[in-house]
């Protein structure tokens, strides 16, 4: 056994490239309380003081305090970058100082351009030239295949946040083989797959050994970005402070690399947790050190920047990187995946204060162990900063070893990946129906010339009928546009060092999305149920409707309305599934857009369940604000109802509730409080809120 | 059984979602009608009878069972409106729901107890893991005041329930001006002190969230300009009483 790994439980993963077998030999669960956990120490709190203030200055510059117009982003592009070199336990910056952000241009340089540009800053004129003469870009490969059809598709908002201007991002490297392994060791694999390719050049094994070529050159990148901070990382870490920071240069070289939508680091906790259980028992750190070396992490994936452009920042509202992390889950064995590390990470949110990033996703079971549910209800509520998955659904498919990217796909780390694929605007695909495929506020003929309905008031069964063969048509060019999207992205703008932190044969899902769900299942019932009455303009195009009495609403727990929203769902996959994909994708598809909802709203007319032109839609697949009457529990029955079998990318609900309403006193008949203890002041051991309290008697 | 599915309640609404009334996450069924009229009451357009939604017993269980799962720590909690005020109904629910071995609980005002009743009463008693009892006043004209109504049936029905062995947790709501004296809270504590199947006690701060209900039912609101409690006023009132609640039992143990 090599030395680094001295004393840790050998097994295949010594062998093979096998970070999973490694972690379910040697780490510990961890059943205890939060009582171990360490305070920050004096140098974290200085540090994390300077980043407030930069934050600061950078608010009060608009967003953004300094970018580089100068340097185009790769893994070695630049020198040190530090906040104070003498107390940072964990280094690495994108560019050469923190809140800098970098020029990566491969996504298309007219983004890249407009991001300097609307921030106030101007991209070297010989690198503006050079990605328009001579290198071409993702976006230009893009545009050069387009149809006519999808570009009018694009333009008119049917299908829209397509990644084909930007990184695709959702895909994350296995980051903590470098800390395992070493990199040396990861470029002998690679080498070993490329010699294992087929013989016959075909275009795919071509394609096959030129991006093997790509990722051992970014490996060989890797390497030195360690030395350009004085770090060999050709071998395995040896402790934990290394393999945090072995680590981190494994996830710094991809955000170097990429401007991706999401840039996720995977399910590193329990990982870590093996080399601190190490270290503690050889004496090698204290807990206070780990918890250090765990918060200086953190706040690096605190201040992951990347140059947008305020647009898109509008569509995401924030200025979102994605940097998820997900935490705990259960292994396929039965034992819990929380460990002590588990812990350190969540802490960070009091150590360091709330932040939306690094996303903290806790992979939730009813399994897991009940002190770390509590310690999760309790930091929620202290910070609104963690975000919960099921991980009881998830690991079914999965199993013990997948990440969130972004903020609900899963995938099986270093194994499975993602073509990310925004998504269908359905309700305005109802519209188009309706209108026999012209655009209800452009009035350009934007979807086959299909017959429109001609009738006043709409007929289900019609409506039904039109709406299928619309539907059926979105998809169709919805699927070829990512097709086309993510063969040049990977030709023009390839993910080297994600992907080489991957499985030579990875599995891809290809994800699609929907928007407006709610929108179209209210609306479709509103035609069912109600009478639903169409008003036209001059041309005889349905721009708004008349609901004449009440009907179903999605949100209230009623078969009649859910079973309308799974059926969409259903059909929609189905017909995704009729379209060849590129590499062989899997289809799949997402009820997401958190917070794009907004946007997707403004560009689309009135619709048939009353919502006005322009209002916004609600959230992934939530109900319609206001429409679900009976409460939360039938509100998320009715989500639930949804297939997630066809929807594996993620469904999302977004929950809003005031403190008071989760229950002022979930002591009320479980605490008991003794006698003695009355004339103290009380306070029961209760999470939320103002606790009342609870009288026991003595008998 | 056959009675079962006979027997329609008026019930004014539904939340699948109840996280305040009894332990755990509940449903909670919304009962039409109250013959109170407490001034501080936030759900006046519960108080008609009539104006409600006929369901079955069987139709409310069926909406409880879609959802079981969310209510594994809780149960169904019945109130209102007063749900006394359709005892055999609210006694049919439990009865079925208890069959099921889902946990019940009653939040109610006590003041449809009848002694005469004692019988009907004893049936529900079977049924029920848990009251929450609304204690609206210890002093017996204020309580007129407030409620319209004496508070001696209230007690009798605490009593009652005493005698049962059913837990009971006391809820009141603290008006500023109206239940925040400290005379009232002392002899409030004292009260509590007396009743052995007392569980907890939930100090309500009262709140103006009723104000709009009454505006769309066209009705004067009575406690107009009375502001909201703040919680730490909530905190100090219960402290009042608890002491009182302690001293009370201290010195009886003695």
């Amino acid at each position: 056994m090599r030395q680094e790994w001295n004393s840790f439980q050998g097994g295949i993963w010594e062998k093979e490239i096998n970070v999973r077998d490694f972690i379910q030999k040697n780490y510990t669960p961890y059943e205890g309380d939060e009582g171990f956990l360490a305070e920050p120490t004096e140098a974290t709190q200085e540090l994390w003081k300077q980043v407030l203030k930069l934050s600061e200055e950078e608010r009060k510059k608009g967003g953004v305090l300094d970018m580089d117009t100068h340097i185009i982003s790769t893994i070695t592009s630049h020198g040190l970058g530090y906040l104070d070199k003498e107390k940072e336990k964990i280094v690495g910056f994108q560019t050469d100082k923190p809140f800098k952000r970098a020029l990566q241009p491969n996504g298309g340089i007219r983004m890249a351009v407009k991001a300097c540009e609307e921030n106030g800053y101007h991209v070297d004129p010989e690198i503006v030239e050079f990605y328009t003469k001579y290198r071409k870009t993702h976006n230009d490969g893009v545009f050069d295949a387009y149809s006519p059809e999808m570009r009018s598709c694009r333009s008119s908002h049917i299908i829209t946040g397509l990644p084909d201007a930007y990184g695709r991002g959702r895909i994350i490297g296995d980051y903590r083989r470098v800390a395992l392994y070493g990199v040396d060791r990861l470029i002998e694999d690679k080498e070993e797959q490329k010699a294992g390719t087929r013989s016959n050049m075909y275009e795919d094994v071509i394609r096959t050994r030129e991006e093997l070529s790509e990722q051992i050159k970014a490996l060989k990148e890797l390497k030195q970005l360690g030395m350009i901070y004085g770090y060999d990382i050709s071998a395995p870490a040896k402790n934990v402070q290394e393999a945090i920071q072995w680590l981190y240069f494994g996830y710094l070289a991809a955000i170097k690399e990429q401007n991706g939508a999401a840039m996720s680091l995977g399910r590193t906790s329990t990982f870590l947790d093996i080399y601190a259980e190490r270290d503690l028992k050889e004496g090698t750190f204290t807990e206070e050190q780990i918890q250090e070396f765990v918060d200086h992490f953190i706040m690096k994936l605190r201040l992951v920047k990347f140059a947008r452009t305020p647009e898109y920042n509008a569509l995401f509202s924030g200025d979102p990187t994605w940097v998820t992390e997900s935490i705990g889950g259960m292994g396929i064995d039965g034992r819990s995946m929380v460990t002590k590390m588990s812990y350190r990470y969540l802490h960070t949110l009091t150590n360091l204060g709330p932040a939306p990033e690094p996303n903290l996703t806790v992979l939730w079971s009813t399994r897991l162990p009940r002190n770390f549910k509590r310690f999760c209800a309790r930091t929620s509520i202290a910070s609104s900063s963690i975000q919960y998955e099921n991980d009881d659904l998830m690991r079914v498919t999965h199993g013990d070893d997948y990440a969130i990217a972004c903020c609900v796909s899963s995938m099986r780390v270093g194994k499975e990946m993602q073509f990310f694929g925004a998504r269908a605007n359905l309700a305005k695909c109802l519209l188009y129906a309706i209108n026999g495929g012209v655009d209800e506020i452009t009035k350009k003929q934007v979807g086959p010339k299909y017959r429109p309905i001609t009738s006043e008031y709409l007929d289900y069964g019609e409506v039904m009928e039109r709406y299928n063969d619309m539907s059926r048509w979105l998809s169709h060019v919805y699927v070829n546009a990512l097709n086309i999207i993510h063969y040049m992205h990977d030709k023009y703008c390839y993910e080297r060092i994600q992907m080489a932190l991957h499985d030579k044969n990875v599995t891809r899902w290809f994800a699609t999305g929907i928007a407006g769900l709610s929108v179209i299942t209210d609306s479709l019932s509103a035609i069912k149920y109600a009478k639903v009455k169409t008003i036209r303009d001059e041309n005889g195009i349905v721009v708004d409707f008349e609901v004449e009495g009440d009907y179903p609403k999605f949100g209230n727990d009623d078969d009649r309305v859910d079973e309308i929203a799974y059926k969409i769902v259903k059909d929609f996959m189905h017909y995704v599934g009729t379209t060849q994909t590129y590499r062989g994708g899997i289809p799949t598809t997402s009820i997401l857009t958190i917070t794009s909802n907004v946007v997707y709203g403004k560009n689309t007319g009135a619709t048939p369940d009353g919502r006005k032109a322009g209002e916004p839609f609600a959230p992934g697949a939530n109900p319609m604000h206001g429409r679900d009457s009976r409460g939360a529990v039938a509100s998320l029955s009715s989500v639930a109802k949804l297939p997630f079998k066809e929807a594996q990318d993620g469904i999302s609900n977004t929950f809003s509730i005031i403190p008071g309403a989760l229950g002022k006193e979930d002591v009320v008949m479980l605490d008991s409080i003794s006698l003695d203890d009355l004339s103290f002041s009380m306070q029961p051991d209760c999470a939320c809120c103002e606790p009342n309290l609870t009288i026991e008697e003595n008998e | 059984m056959e009675g079962k599915d006979c027997i329609r309640g008026q019930i004014h609404s539904i939340e699948s979602f109840g996280t305040v009334d009894g332990p755990g996450v509940r449903f909670v069924v919304f009962f039409q009608g109250c013959p109170m009229r407490c001034l501080y009451c936030h759900n006046p357009d519960t108080w008609r009878m009539g104006a409600g939604m006929e369901k079955t017993v069987e139709e409310l269980l069926d909406e409880y069972r879609r959802n079981r799962a969310f209510y594994r720590n809780g149960g169904i909690t019945a109130t209102g409106g007063e749900p006394l005020m359709q005892l055999p109904f609210l006694t049919a629910l439990f009865q079925a729901a208890k069959k099921e071995g889902i946990h019940t609980c009653l939040d109610t005002s006590g003041i449809m107890f009848r002694r005469e009743r004692r019988q009907e009463y004893e049936k529900l008693f079977q049924v029920l893991d848990l009251v929450l009892l609304d204690l609206k006043h210890s002093d017996e004209a204020e309580h007129k005041k407030l409620t319209g109504q004496s508070q001696k049936h209230i007690l009798e029905f605490a009593g009652a329930l005493e005698e049962a062995g059913i837990p009971m947790v006391v809820r009141h709501v603290i008006v500023p001006g109206i239940t925040d004296g400290e005379e009232h809270l002392r002899r409030l504590g004292k009260m509590l002190a007396g009743f052995r199947n007392l569980k907890g006690l939930e100090v309500l701060p009262y709140h103006t969230m009723g104000v709009s209900k009454y505006k769309e039912m066209n009705l004067p609101y009575p406690l107009e300009g009375v502001e909201s409690l703040e919680a730490e006023e909530a905190k100090r009132v219960r402290k009042i009483i608890l002491e009182a609640y302690s001293d009370f039992l201290l010195t009886n143990l003695e």
